[in-house]
């Protein structure tokens, strides 16, 4: 009896877990499907739209790859967003330990302060930043993105490492202080290679907030070969009215499983920088 | 003498604290602060992308977007479709979480492909969307054809062969709706991953072995205890799908005919693509109240969980 209702809970499980994962993961198989589907095949309406009828081809991917910006994008995308990773460094990394080391009861505060910055959403923002980015001479250059983005990036990157950096022992410190080494030696020498762990989620994550980013750069890049995939993409594979569904589906597949793949390595870290330790 | 060794070490760090934490701040003052100030500037005034000077013309604005019919519709659609996708995304959420408590074969598969919508750019996950919603091509309307419940006369979905979903406006709006439900899923669904492994396993178990039924272990002790979370959950969701641009502008562009139409859709329409950016900054400002009244409650969470 109550090995029947384990069979049955287990099939229950499996039932669940497998439409979530289905509802998740349809848009990518679709994404999949069309990519290799030949244009004859992929424009039928009556045929079954879910397996082959025709055999594969790899017309869209050569289409993508050689007629289109799409390798650009990929590399705007990436120049992007390693300078965004390298600015968001050089100001969350100090301004994290600090809040976490000597600030005291104002530094909790002020952490928080700066982590609610990262609501103000950019839908705010946009205009009088297209202003900005127009006075500075910026317009349809990825230099507008790389000094705009860090305004999402570092709030949040500075919050996860003061959580990070509080984990790391004050006695390591001072036994380094102790050791010869001066307040800023300590920090450098003997704090940064212990997080170095969070460290690398902060890269990991600037690099994909960026890569995601959508709304900035549709305002501030209008020029084909400056934009990023995220707008790239949706924008620039659509030849008039036609949206040219093969080589969108395959450009939309490519630029989404690595980050996926990697974010979701890091996925547990970003989610407890979010819950603000609401959670013990 | 130590004494005074030590207390220079200190000044020191001092000085230090102040000159490390100061690049953050001042980014942060000038590439937020100062363009949130223009903004409201800008919503007083009567600025254009043509004509950029600055001259204040009081209220004008906020009248004139008010009696715009376009703006209140994608007002009313803002809050309609970030609470309604939020209150199911809640419910749903919580129900994938306590699958994925449980130990299974395959879970780093399944809880890879559950956190794709989130993970993956959001822009290219809508853009997926957008040919599954095909006016011709739709899968869904493939389905329902071959069910007989689309495409004959009599059928009970009408005797079309395609519901055309981005073309009607309810269809539309649920499109949007369940765009926003799968994007935010997953980041509530950790979440409350989170809230639920926090839970005590002895306080569950003493309270089944003291004859708890499965219902009040869970009214009594798995919601109180999660409550926190689930609101953080909840404002999270709620502030991502209030704020975006992506779904709206990249599946319907705000039709048809401006039913989809959000405020921050409508912002970038008004103040970017129409070029009055007093219009436009004056129709982003009413995404600021609801902003700022999730901050002011996540403080006092944060505050509560401190004193915890």
């Amino acid at each position: 009896m109550t090995n029947v209702r384990k069979r049955l809970g287990r099939g229950g499980l499996y039932t669940l877990v497998g439409s979530f994962a289905f509802f998740g993961a349809f848009p990518f198989y679709w994404m999949l499907i069309a990519t290799f589907k030949r244009d004859h095949d992929l424009f039928n309406p009556v045929a079954n739209p879910f397996l082959f009828n025709e055999p594969p081809t790899l017309d869209h991917l050569r289409l993508l790859l050689f007629d289109t910006h799409f390798p650009t994008y990929l590399m705007n995308t990436f120049w992007v967003g390693s300078y965004v990773v390298v600015i968001t460094l050089l100001a969350a990394v100090p301004a994290a330990y600090s809040l976490a080391r000597w600030a005291g009861g104002w530094g909790e505060t002020l952490g928080i302060g700066i982590f609610l910055t990262y609501l103000v959403p950019p839908t705010i923002l946009f205009i009088p930043l297209s202003r900005f980015t127009a006075a500075l001479g910026l317009q349809e250059s990825l230099w507008s993105l790389i000094l705009i983005y860090p305004t999402f990036t570092i709030p949040f990157c500075t919050w996860l490492l003061m959580g990070f950096f509080k984990t790391i022992p004050k006695d390591i410190e001072e036994q380094a202080m102790i050791d010869g080494h001066s307040r800023l030696g300590a920090m450098f020498w003997v704090v940064l290679p212990l997080g170095i762990s969070g460290i690398l989620t902060v890269v990991v994550f600037a690099f994909t907030l960026s890569m995601h980013e959508f709304i900035y750069a549709l305002t501030f890049i209008s020029v084909s070969a400056k934009k990023t995939v995220s707008i790239g993409v949706p924008t620039e594979l659509v030849r008039g009215d036609v949206f040219q569904w093969g080589p969108l589906m395959a450009g939309a597949l490519i630029a989404s499983i690595p980050v996926a793949v990697v974010y979701t390595f890091f996925l547990d870290r970003f989610i407890a920088g979010f819950t603000m330790g609401a959670v013990k | 003498m130590e004494q005074v060794a030590k207390a220079g070490i200190r000044d020191q760090s001092g000085l230090l604290a102040k000159l490390m934490i100061a690049p953050a701040i001042l980014y942060v003052t000038a590439m937020i602060g100062f363009p949130f100030i223009l903004a409201i500037l800008y919503s007083l005034s009567d600025i254009t992308t043509g004509d950029p000077t600055l001259r204040l013309v009081g209220m004008r604005n906020f009248r004139d977007i008010l009696a715009d019919s376009v703006f209140r519709l994608s007002l009313k659609n803002t809050f309609f479709f970030a609470i309604v996708s939020q209150v199911l995304v809640i419910l749903l959420s919580r129900v994938v979480a306590t699958a994925l408590m449980k130990e299974f074969r395959g879970k780093w598969l399944a809880r890879f492909l559950i956190m794709l919508p989130w993970t993956a750019p959001i822009a290219l996950g809508t853009i997926g969307w957008l040919w599954m919603l095909d006016s011709i091509f739709s899968p869904f309307d493939w389905v329902f054809r071959w069910l007989g419940l689309l495409g004959t006369p009599g059928a009970l979905l009408g005797p079309q062969t395609n519901l055309y979903w981005l073309g009607v406006p309810s269809l539309a709006m649920a499109s949007v709706i369940i765009v926003h439900i799968w994007r935010i899923l997953p980041l509530a669904t950790v979440i409350q991953l989170a809230g639920l492994s926090s839970i005590p396993k002895d306080l569950l178990e003493a309270a089944e072995v003291d004859g708890a039924t499965p219902w009040r272990r869970t009214l009594e002790i798995t919601i109180p205890l999660t409550l926190p979370i689930v609101s953080i959950a909840f404002l999270f969701g709620l502030v991502f799908t209030f704020t975006d641009v992506t779904v709206v502008y990249v599946l319907t562009r705000g039709g048809p005919v401006h039913s989809t139409q959000v405020l921050s859709t409508w912002t970038f329409f008004k103040g970017i693509e129409g070029g009055d950016l007093a219009q436009g900054a004056a129709i982003s400002l009413f995404l600021f109240p609801v902003l700022a009244g999730v901050a002011a409650m996540m403080l006092r969470m944060a505050r509560k969980s401190e004193v915890v």
